[in-house]
């Protein structure tokens, strides 16, 4: 049977009453609707503070205990003008706002997949733009919290670190590099249709870049070939910039490191403002 | 008059499977109109299509006059779609769960829609209980209410009433016609035949992705003529033999020009002698026209 035919042959006989329904049924909006989900994705961890910002603090804690008790008087940096455990505590920190922003961002969006209640987000009128700020928003408020959690509580072994010559580098680049990774995540929570997948790309990407940044060690104290090739590490640029911020001293100058991370930023957004508006994995 | 809904030669390919082959279609506003169909055949892919969650590979989707792409913002503000999938977030309590979905509309708390939305669905009472707390049928519930809470002029329900029990379907009818009555179009795809037969002023019938039927229930139900009669007897009169449809144990089902003729058959049965233990008319439903016109066996929306 033909279908069009069928669709202009009888016409309706129970004929629609005329005039009904205004279209102004609808709530008039009074504020942006990403507003909602950027406050949505803050309480999706609040309510889970003890897992996703607690236990990291404790984890940096940790690492910072046995790093220091380790390698403190062992290792010196810049030239001795810097102890081991004062150089240690941006690196940790740094690497909490980081992973702590991609585990937000990512995991929100491959729950949502997974779960299927994405479909909730997907219904109303946000545009690309529109998710993107939301989860990268989000994510940075808790890459932040780490941060500011962890180096709260690493005060209490470096109390000199609050007298840093320039917390607003410091600050930018906790901003750009939580932005970064939230942004990464969101990427990878849209690419990802399994755990498994995104737990690879945590695994295999984000960790070792974190790891081989200079988190833990100054990349001066490097061979020359390892020195270079970090250089292609865009964490690198992340983590030695934010340490100009609490020492003024930094391996290459904080400038370069800024150019470096605004680029990541300006381009990993687009790409991921792109795959939204193309609905790529979420409109198929 | 803008339709509520307009679907214009919307097509859409998943791999080798054609789920819709060019489908036209016209809503009009403060219709309650029926999406019927068996399985697979393209009901669910084309709201998706309509709502935005699905790209079409040609054709044009409208609500309300707005294109579901190019005027996404309207279109969304304008629809609310019940999804067929029973999904939540676990994290948040019903009335969280209604005010963010509110809130992605832009929408500042609508505290009184959302109590009247929870009086309806009878929720009230489960306001404040997290989401993973409750029944499979109250969750059905919730996702009524999230479509409802921006008040969408389009409502669409994808199989709204899959596990929700009898009691509560009804009070969901109720208040889904209240809905209709003020001005609500709605779009409804559902298991139950009688459901849409009672519903439903419009039905539309899909198969393999195509409109094999478009026309008002009333009509529909016209196009298998007659009356079927079930007489449970030991034999019928031999000249009633041609009109017999099928016999199974013992009752035969014995189609009828008129009910008029419903006599004929009686004073026939009565002259003969034979004693008839029950009787029963059937008139055409839903079901049968469904069966006529997708040639399916199976019953499904």
């Amino acid at each position: 049977m033909n279908a069009r035919e069928h669709v202009r042959s009888p016409l309706p006989t129970a004929a629609p009453p005329a005039d009904v329904v205004p279209p102004g049924l609808a709530l008039v909006p009074t504020r942006p609707g990403w507003l909602m989900l950027f406050r949505k994705e803050v309480l999706r961890f609040w309510k889970v503070a003890f897992q996703t910002i607690a236990a990291p603090i404790l984890t940096s804690l940790l690492y910072l205990l046995i790093f220091s008790h380790v390698l403190e008087g062992k290792v010196s940096v810049y030239d001795g003008r810097v102890g081991y455990t004062a150089f240690l505590v941006p690196g940790l920190v740094m690497m909490s706002v980081l992973q702590n922003a991609f585990a937000n961002s990512s995991s929100s969006l491959i729950q949502s997949k997974i779960t299927g209640n994405l479909i909730f987000v997907l219904l109303p009128p946000l545009s690309a733009l529109d998710l993107f700020a939301a989860y990268v928003l989000g994510a940075i408020v808790r890459g932040l919290c780490v941060g500011f959690g962890v180096f709260a509580v690493t005060l209490m072994f470096e109390p000199s670190l609050l007298a840093m010559p320039h917390p607003l580098w410091a600050l930018a680049f906790a901003l750009l590099g939580s932005a970064i990774l939230a942004t990464l995540g969101l990427i990878a929570g849209l690419w990802a249709d399994k755990f498994d997948q995104l737990a690879a790309f945590q695994n295999f990407i984000i960790v070792p870049l974190t790891f081989l940044s200079g988190v833990f060690y100054s990349i001066h104290s490097l061979p020359p070939f390892w020195q270079t090739l970090s250089h292609a590490n865009p964490f690198f640029y992340m983590i030695d910039g934010f340490r100009y911020g609490f020492f003024g001293v930094s391996d290459i100058a904080p400038a370069a490191s800024l150019a470096v991370v605004v680029s990541a930023t300006v381009a990993l957004g687009g790409l991921a403002i792109f795959l939204l508006h193309r609905g790529f994995k979420l409109r198929n | 008059m803008i339709p509520a809904v307009e679907v214009v030669d919307v097509a859409r390919r998943f791999g080798r499977v054609q789920a819709l082959a060019g489908i036209d279609l016209q809503v009009q506003q403060g219709e309650f109109f029926g999406l019927l169909g068996p399985n697979g055949a393209g009901k669910t892919t084309l709201i998706s299509i309509i709502a935005g969650l699905t790209r079409a590979d040609r054709g044009a989707a409208r609500v309300l006059g707005h294109d579901v792409i190019a005027d996404f913002r309207q279109a969304r503000r304008s629809l609310g779609v019940v999804p067929q999938e029973l999904v939540f977030d676990p994290f948040f309590t019903v009335r969280e769960t209604l005010e963010f979905q509110a809130g992605y509309f832009g929408l500042r708390k609508p505290t009184d829609w959302i109590d009247e939305i929870l009086h309806h669905l009878d929720l009230t009472s489960k306001a404040d209980a997290n989401m993973r707390a409750l029944s499979g049928g109250m969750k059905r519930r919730v996702l009524v209410g999230q479509a409802l809470v921006h008040k969408p002029p389009v409502i669409v329900l994808d199989e709204p009433t899959a596990g929700v029990d009898v009691e509560l379907r009804q009070s969901l009818w109720q208040f889904v016609r209240k809905l209709n009555r003020d001005g609500h179009t709605i779009i409804l795809t559902t298991h139950y035949l009688e459901e849409a037969e009672t519903l439903c002023s419009r039905i539309a019938m899909l198969k393999a992705g195509q409109v094999v039927a478009l026309d008002s229930t009333a009509n529909l139900l016209a196009r298998i003529p007659g009356i079927t009669c079930r007489v449970a007897a030991a034999r019928l009169p031999a000249a009633w033999a041609s009109r017999v449809v099928r016999e199974e144990r013992g009752v035969w089902h014995v189609a009828l020009e008129s009910y008029g003729e419903l006599e004929t058959l009686l004073a026939a049965l009565r002259t003969e002698g034979i004693d008839v233990r029950e009787l029963a008319l059937e008139e055409t439903d839903l079901e049968q026209v469904f069966l006529e016109l997708t040639g399916s066996g199976k019953v499904a929306a």
